[in-house]
């Protein structure tokens, strides 16, 4: 009888080893996992062999959908800020501490400097809804312009990066190439996929 | 390891029993210590996207002297819709040939040339009608055939003539 006692207390596993490597785990994902903010357009990258790795930070997006409409982003909260208020100065707009504190925690930008106000005065699931219209940039009116350089004034160190739909048609491309150039930036990434196979 | 023994004080009997009730039972937290785990490897994004570096040239200024480039080394690429190459050699009555995206197409093209050319200088014209997929596959071709001299260059009426009467 004492015997069988004493076989019924060793057949429970000891789970610690295995909560150990389960929090283990779950600390290095927690850490390591940055929550990207949704994006307000889809964009499918083509692909490439380049293996050079993007940067995390100090990456300024422009953002080109199929249908030509042209996305800025820039990242760090503080860098927003201060564009946002370089950028109102520039457009003699005033924007409220609240109207900031919005666009600091947007993802990608598509509306012109003009309604950049009514958007920003949006609740987050309003926002989702409205269809954005893209950034000008063309000859006339052009805001990409702005934008880049206020970025550029805002962080030095940004790296402009090109984020393009495959099927973004050639022109649209060519429109927002040359206005890196105008302003002087001669370098800039091209965002892309990994090759599948071949 | 984990045991808590039971004040003493008691009688044997009774410490015994109690000794297996102080064990937690570790499940639920094994549970939630799974759940998020698979949480987080699920929602972490593993590849982080590539990037190829271009520099395009700067603005010409006006007192600029531009290079001078003999026109024999000079291999011309014009990307027009529908994924098709024309590529042509030289700039003086050039003979338009047509090519595509395959391994077999514009790879073998610029291979042949890059051997036959010494320091071969590629421009690369995109038609309004190609799409930047082709724009990206062209500058990764460059990569692959290790082409260091090409330019991005936007199309001139000359070509749109020379593609429309090559009827390719």
């Amino acid at each position: 009888m004492g015997k069988i006692k004493v076989q019924r207390s060793s057949t429970s596993i000891d789970m610690t080893p295995m909560v150990d490597l389960a929090f283990l785990l779950v600390t290095f994902f927690m850490l390591t996992t940055k929550f990207a903010p949704e994006e307000p357009l889809a964009v499918d990258m083509p692909t490439s062999v380049s293996e050079i790795k993007l940067p995390d930070t100090d990456i300024l997006t422009i953002s080109i959908s199929k249908e030509g409409f042209v996305f800025f982003n820039i990242d760090g909260k503080y860098n927003r800020e201060e564009l946002l208020n370089k950028m109102g100065e520039k457009y003699q707009i005033q924007f409220s501490p609240r109207e900031v504190r919005s666009f600091s925690l947007l993802s990608s930008l598509g509306v012109p400097v003009g309604n950049l106000k009514q958007f920003l005065n949006m609740e987050p699931e309003e926002r989702k809804l409205v269809k954005q219209p893209g950034i000008p940039c063309d000859s006339v009116n052009n805001e990409l312009a702005d934008w880049v350089i206020f970025s550029r004034t805002t962080n030095p160190k940004v790296r402009i990066a090109i984020k393009g739909d495959r099927d973004a048609g050639y022109p649209v491309i060519k429109k927002v190439i040359n206005t890196l150039i105008d302003k002087k930036v001669s370098r800039f990434n091209l965002i892309t996929n990994m090759e599948s196979g071949s | 390891m984990a045991e808590i023994t039971q004040g003493s004080g008691k009688k044997d009997g009774k410490v015994r029993s109690k000794k297996t009730s102080t064990r937690i039972d570790m499940t639920p937290m094994v549970d939630l210590a799974f759940l998020l785990l698979t949480f987080f490897v699920m929602t972490t994004t593993l590849n982080k996207p590539q990037t190829m570096e271009i520099t395009m040239p700067e603005k010409p200024k006006s007192e600029d002297k531009q290079p001078v480039v003999n026109e024999k080394r000079v291999l011309t690429l014009i990307l027009g819709g529908e994924d098709k190459i024309y590529w042509y050699l030289g700039i003086t009555d050039p003979k338009v040939e047509l090519s595509n995206f395959s391994t077999e197409g514009i790879r073998k093209v610029l291979l042949n040339q890059n051997a036959q050319i010494k320091e071969m200088v590629v421009l690369i014209k995109p038609a309004d009608e190609s799409k930047y997929k082709n724009v990206v596959d062209i500058l990764d071709e460059m990569n692959i055939s290790n082409i260091a001299r090409f330019a991005l260059v936007d199309i001139t009426s000359v070509d749109k003539e020379l593609i429309k009467d090559s009827k390719l």
